[in-house]
């Protein structure tokens, strides 16, 4: 039986490795531009290019990578049915409040609506 | 904010990565329960692990849903492209129920509802926050 402090102290890890993640990869793909226009342009050879000369997009991956094997350590200790929709729910907040501040999206009250819905239906989902 | 309509081929990268995102994970799950505990003192068995063939279909379906993901955001804002994409749980809900004739409780369906909601939201929305050019 894992503690709740420790099942807490791994989901916790996992959100904000992700959200960190997440942030510098689309903060990195807004600052490329659009993938399907570059691909028109320059083939496939070229958007592959344009992503990985992006020193953002290895910020990004590399705690994407954490992410990854901080799930894979909260998989192999706590029930994918709790480690799941708590990381999705989690997450969808922590994401549209580090977009609205970081990559000044505009978060209007349909997208915090959508967030919100989103956020306890993946709860609801999961018991 | 202009409204950006999107095309179908943006619309089956978003299902890709709601697909692919959903059923990778499942993948990771069924690997990892396969496996003794691993402990902070031995962080390599975490590597090991990663070529056992569950969780190399997990991995597989994972990259096909990041370079999808990575598509979506290069046309689109990261607070639309994760509600949007929150609709796989709902497919993955509905093949349990369907298909492997697993029982969805009340809680369950409202769930899905929540879900079908907030995404039905966010898509009628614009796909991207437009800026002003930098004079």
């Amino acid at each position: 039986m894992t503690a709740p402090w420790f099942a807490t102290a791994i989901i916790a890890g996992v959100v904000v490795l992700s959200t960190t993640g997440e942030v510098l990869t689309a903060a990195a793909m807004k600052s490329i531009g659009d993938l399907d226009d570059i691909r028109a342009q320059s083939g496939l050879k070229g958007a592959i290019k344009a992503v990985v000369t992006c020193p953002l997009f290895f910020g990004g991956v590399g705690f994407l990578a954490m992410a990854f094997f901080a799930l894979l350590f909260a998989l192999n200790h706590l029930n994918l049915s709790l480690v799941a929709p708590a990381c999705a729910s989690l997450t969808l907040v922590t994401n549209a409040v580090a977009g609205k501040i970081f990559l000044k999206e505009n978060v209007d009250r349909r997208r915090w609506t959508a967030a919100v819905f989103v956020c306890v239906g993946v709860y609801l989902l999961a018991h | 904010m202009a409204h950006h309509r999107l095309s179908l081929r943006q619309y089956l990268i978003l299902a890709t990565v709601a697909i692919c995102a959903p059923l990778g994970d499942t993948c990771l799950s069924r690997g990892m329960t396969h496996v003794p505990a691993i402990s902070l003192a031995h962080p390599a068995a975490l590597v090991a692990v990663v070529f056992t063939p569950w969780v190399g279909l997990g991995i597989a379906l994972l990259i096909g849903f990041f370079a999808s993901y990575l598509t979506a955001l290069s046309w689109a804002d990261l607070t639309f492209v994760l509600p949007a994409t929150a609709f796989g749980n709902v497919l993955v809900a509905l093949f349990a129920r369907f298909w492997l004739h697993e029982t969805i409780s009340i809680w369950r369906w409202a769930g899905i509802a929540l879900i079908t909601l907030g995404v039905g939201f966010v898509a009628q929305g614009p796909s991207r926050t437009e800026r002003e050019p930098v004079q």
